[in-house]
């Protein structure tokens, strides 16, 4: 009796993994892909994984490893912190769009002349995929703002896209192309299947390259810039102010860090924020990355310790761009910190 | 035998019984089947009901509007427990450029997003152990809030 139920929970149980495998794969999908690849694939700043000329051309190591490795600086991140068969479970869910057969590739090298196959790609590529096949410009635009093409053109020169994409995976979709993306068969266009292998030797090249400005994310010292006031608080906060315009920016508003979570009158008095903004650069920010938001409006944080120094910080910009892991915006985290470290040593002058 | 079987049979449960979702990396992110207006409604419900006070709707979409920039519907909600923020700022006043916590919503369509940061990666920062357990309570919570909503809307 006991072995028939045992055996009755093992085959259960076997019915029951794979329903849990597919429940899990979609719940991990909705948990981690969702946001940027829409919940039935229909993509957004993310690729349209549903799209049947993505399914049909790409491999389930492909997807694993592009889960497992992210691409470095273009927002997908590294998925580094789910298991094995949750990415499988993933790969799974994301296969179940796939009407077709699947598809596996050799890891065989294709050999071709890189020299022409640069000439090649300086030709018929750079237009979507840029001189140094950094990959179009515009990631993250795509969350809350129209798009007018259905696919981001992909960094081709990043390390994440070289570890998943098998030779034989970038061949095929030169010859193939991607219906219902701007990726058109390069046999169509009048390309020979060797000048194809030259284009596919010459995009293995950039392996042996320095590494892109677009998969590159800058590293931040420290989280939080601080400054130490010779002024006693109110002075400092005035100062603040006023160095917050002469730099292009208007200041919004001034409250204690404890707004709004008690009565004004047993708020801390002693630790103020200037809020301040430029809408123009605000406007530029979440053009590059609609997320960013989350560190929005600027700010300064004044604060007075116990012994009665004065202090300003603000959080270091430069953190942004890799918990972004958006390349984009480095420049503009870069122009950021030069900013809140000029407002900050000026009212502390 | 019977009890090996027993155990076996406990064994077996068990092991249908894991397998807790991971985490996204770098940021917390959710895609809300609401359109804005009701995932708005659904976000501050989730917050609060978690003993969180709301002290600012920071209205982007308007400010920006107001310069003539066009954007979809833009908040970014913050909150915060009293006790909390005055605990950990105590020890750790370079927290403050952190605090409140946030979530960051806004419109795709008739669908919305949110995005927050973990704040459970701050522990790379500030390492002290007595900041441990509020970084994780708070990490819980935004898990929780996002799953309450991307769960809750889709239901």
């Amino acid at each position: 009796m006991l072995l028939r139920l045992l055996a009755l929970i093992l085959l259960g149980g076997l019915g029951c993994s794979q329903a849990q495998a597919d429940l899990n794969g979609a719940k991990l999908y909705a948990r981690n892909c969702a946001a940027c690849h829409g919940e039935k694939g229909t993509g957004g700043i993310g690729v349209p994984l549903a799209l049947p000329s993505f399914q049909a051309s790409i491999s389930d190591d492909y997807l694993r490893k592009t889960i497992h490795l992210g691409r470095p600086g273009r927002v997908m991140p590294t998925f580094s912190s789910l298991k094995e068969d949750e990415i499988d479970a993933i790969v799974g869910y994301v296969r179940s769009w796939n009407s077709g057969p699947a598809v596996t590739y050799s890891d065989k090298p294709v050999q071709g002349n890189p020299t022409h196959g640069k000439q090649l790609f300086r030709k018929y590529c750079v237009a979507c995929h840029g001189v140094n096949g950094e990959g179009a410009k515009g990631t993250g635009v795509t969350f809350s703002r129209p798009r007018d093409l259905p696919i981001m053109a992909p960094a081709l020169h990043n390390p994440g896209f070289l570890a998943a994409a098998p030779d034989a995976m970038i061949k095929a979709t030169l010859m193939k192309g991607r219906e219902g993306t701007p990726m058109v068969s390069f046999l169509k266009q009048g390309l020979k299947e060797k000048d194809i292998d030259d284009i596919v030797s010459y995009v293995r090249s950039f392996e042996k390259q320095p590494l892109a400005g677009s998969a590159q994310v800058l590293q931040a010292e420290k989280p939080v810039i601080v400054r130490d006031s010779p002024y006693d608080l109110k002075t400092t906060v005035e100062n603040v102010k006023t160095a917050v315009t002469t730099h292009n920016f208007f200041y919004g508003r001034v409250q204690t860090l404890e707004y709004g979570l008690t009565k004004p009158e047993t708020e801390n008095p002693k630790q103020v924020i200037v809020y301040f903004c430029n809408i123009s650069l605000l406007n530029q920010a979440l053009a590059i990355d609609p997320r960013v938001g989350m560190f929005l409006p600027c700010r300064i944080t004044i604060l007075e310790k116990p012994d009665g120094k004065v202090q300003v910080m603000s959080v270091n910009p430069k953190v942004l761009s890799r918990l972004f892991n958006n390349s984009e915006l480095n420049e503009l985290c870069e122009q950021m910190k030069q900013n809140y470290t000029a407002i900050m040593e000026e009212s502390t002058l | 035998m019977k009890k090996l079987i027993q155990k076996m049979g406990v064994a077996v449960l068990a092991l249908f019984a894991l397998g807790s979702p991971a985490l996204a990396e770098d940021l917390i992110m959710a895609r809300v089947n609401a359109p804005f207006p009701e995932a708005m409604t659904l976000l501050q419900s989730a917050i609060s009901s978690r003993g969180y006070t709301i002290t600012r709707l920071q209205q982007v979409n308007e400010n920006l509007a107001r310069r003539e920039f066009k954007s979809d519907m833009y908040r970014v909600v913050y909150f915060g427990k009293l006790d909390e923020v005055r605990q950990v700022t105590a020890a750790h006043p370079e927290l403050i450029p952190f605090l409140p916590l946030n979530i960051t919503i806004f419109a795709e369509g008739e669908q919305a997003i949110l995005v927050a940061s973990h704040p459970q990666a701050l522990q790379q920062f500030f390492p002290d152990p007595a900041l441990k357990p509020v970084l994780e309570r708070w990490e819980k919570d935004m898990d929780e809030i996002m799953d309450e909503l991307r769960e809750g809307a889709n239901s």
